[in-house]
């Protein structure tokens, strides 16, 4: 296999092809346009695929839902402000337990904000973002090699599940460049999804709709939802252990901020510190049973990211008040170095005596 | 004995729940007997929108799915990308296509996306009690213009019909009404010729039908059939406003 230096944006983008994704909607806004790019480049003219650059975030992912009932892979992708566009669809489209994967390179917000890496939208991801009662998979990658494994995974998961899958990267994982090997060939056929609308010819004709005027039945279409989203959490929870066999102290983070963790940490250990990572790569369903595990034998956790402080909420929940959990975060696109996490190690580390 | 009319089989047999004199059940009806004698009911995919046409699914006997609220165009636009075999429309209000869904259906038809849009004009917000419309009267009386659309305060109807016209990806623009026989007619051949646009490639076609509201309109049956021709051609003249292939009037 040929290792490619590539940007995680364009490597999303060859995943995306590799998975069989054949129709891409989407709409420029920094720092994720090198995706669009790639497939107006690579996708667009490919046979029976389609790529529009549509007028807004909006008319994009409602274009993703069309593709979608009728029965091909496809996505969109965009950075926080048009991903709060995009939400109107992807509620639509858990409704309609349509499949698709929507890729958010996130920047700095609350507003405008700026076209820097944050992880602010981690609220917006993991608990639905739209309105109504539902939850999307979102996967968290930290390199390039994995945004492109997760990239197959979130398609696969999209058609097993039927559900909208948030790949949440942010601007740094976007822009920069690694290399990157993909293990799977672009398939020549296609099967179409057996529940794809295609014209009532030799079967009855159906319809998919999100709308009833009856709250028995709504609330029916909720209770269906939230078991898939149980059988999800049971099985589909991903997370990666490292150095935390013997550790102390347990540092969370996700995307990004893991890399930098894992930077901090192993300087760390070099000083003599007993300090592990715990990097969810589902950020929903989240790996509580995990934090738990942990939780029996680590009293001390570091939740480290670049928001003030949103899957700190999950780490709390896990730990159910058992343990202690300490916050340090950077908003509004500043990435902070390893060096600086590790001072929030040793500091934590030492205040409370561990050896 | 020859059977001379009947039920189109697009329709299915389900009592309607629209109002009294609504336009929809006689719209609704000849798109079903269009896509029956084009033979294209089991190609189409019919995408109606939130409002009085949600439930368009419980009577059309085709495939559909409900779009967002002014998102028709460029649910039409997913589809037929994905699978351009489908015959695909849109069944979109004057709220819907005129308002909250401009961008869409204007950028829809500019890139010609080979769809058509059945554009139902009754110049208020149905479902949601008679608000005003993009498409509103001057001095019309409506739950949000208690004291009749006032220019100055609300702007003036919007004539979207006209403004796709003058988009080059747009090819099929006629406007009807569905307020006496001999319109219901030449609205039929107008939604027949909006889809043979469609089964030609031509590109994007639209047909906006001037619709009776009665009871929005606090009226009567009656007259609200006479208010279209008495009032609403006014501002919406009825005809064909754009044919590339450059045919005349459907009478």
């Amino acid at each position: 296999m040929t290792k490619m230096l590539m940007t995680g944006n364009a490597a999303i983008g060859e995943a995306a092809i590799r998975a069989g994704c054949q129709s891409y909607f989407g709409y420029p806004i920094t720092p994720q346009n090198e995706l669009a790019e790639y497939m107006a480049a690579n996708l667009s003219r490919r046979k029976g695929c389609a790529f529009v650059q549509a007028e807004s975030e909006t008319a994009a992912i409602n274009m993703v839902y069309g593709a979608s009932v009728a029965g091909v892979r496809a996505m969109t992708s965009s950075s926080s402000p048009g991903i709060s566009l995009k939400q109107e669809g992807i509620s639509y489209m858990a409704a309609c337990e349509l499949p698709a994967v929507i890729v958010n390179m996130s920047r700095g917000g609350p507003g405008l904000g700026s076209i820097v890496a944050a992880q602010s939208d981690y609220f917006q991801a993991t608990r639905g973002g739209g309105h109504g009662d539902y939850r999307t998979i979102v996967l968290g990658p930290s390199s390039v090699q994995e945004a492109a494994n997760l990239t197959y995974k979130a398609f696969d998961l999209a058609d097993k599940y039927k559900i909208p899958v948030i790949i949440l990267g942010d601007g740094m994982l976007g822009q920069m460049m690694e290399p990157v090997e993909f293990d799977r060939q672009a398939p020549d056929e296609i099967p179409v999804r057996s529940d794809a609308l295609r014209g009532a010819k030799g079967r009855p004709s159906r319809y998919v709709k999100t709308f009833t005027s009856n709250p028995a039945e709504l609330e029916e279409i909720n209770w269906s939802l939230f078991r898939r989203y149980e059988l999800i959490k049971k099985e589909e929870v991903l997370c990666e252990s490292f150095l935390v066999e013997d550790a102390e102290l347990v540092v969370t983070a996700f995307g990004i901020a893991a890399r930098i963790a894992k930077g901090a940490i192993k300087t760390a250990r070099k000083e003599g510190m007993k300090v592990g990572l715990l990097r969810p790569i589902t950020l929903w369903p989240f790996p509580t049973e995990a934090v738990q595990e942990l939780a029996k034998r680590v009293k001390y956790f570091l939740v480290f990211e670049m928001n003030m402080g949103q899957m700190l909420e999950d780490i709390k929940l896990s730990l159910e008040g058992k343990g202690e959990s300490f916050f340090y975060g950077r908003p509004g696109g500043v990435i902070p170095t390893p060096s600086e996490v590790l001072k929030v190690i040793s500091r934590i580390y030492h205040q409370k005596g561990l050896k | 004995m020859k059977k001379i009319f009947t039920r189109p089989k697009s329709l299915k047999l389900t009592p309607y729940h629209y109002c009294p004199g609504c336009g929809h059940s006689i719209a609704h009806r000849l798109i079903c007997e269009v896509l029956d004698e084009m033979d294209l009911q089991d190609k189409a995919i019919g995408i109606p929108p939130p409002g009085c046409s949600v439930f368009a699914y419980y009577y059309f006997d085709v495939d559909m799915i409900e779009s967002a609220h002014g998102r028709g165009a460029a649910v039409a636009t997913g589809i037929k990308r994905a699978f351009p075999e489908a015959i695909v429309f849109t069944y979109q209000g004057d709220g819907d296509l005129a308002a909250i869904g401009t961008a869409e259906t204007i950028h829809a038809a500019n890139r010609g996306e080979n769809i058509t849009a059945i554009f139902i004009n009754n110049a208020v917000y149905g479902m949601t009690g008679g608000q005003m419309a993009p498409t509103t009267m001057l001095t019309q009386k409506t739950t949000t213009t208690p004291y009749g659309r006032d220019a100055v305060l609300e702007g003036y109807p919007i004539k979207m019909s006209e403004i796709i016209a003058l988009i080059k990806g747009a090819v099929y623009i006629e406007r009807v009404a569905v307020n006496s026989p001999a319109n219901i007619r030449k609205a039929k051949k107008a939604i027949q010729k909006a889809f043979q646009t469609q089964v030609d490639h031509l590109g994007f076609s639209l047909v906006e039908i001037l619709s009776p509201c009665p009871t929005n309109w606090r009226m009567s049956a009656l007259e609200s059939w006479q208010w279209i021709d008495k009032e609403m051609v006014k501002e919406f003249p009825l005809g064909v406003i754009k044919d590339i292939r450059g045919a005349k009037d459907a009478d």
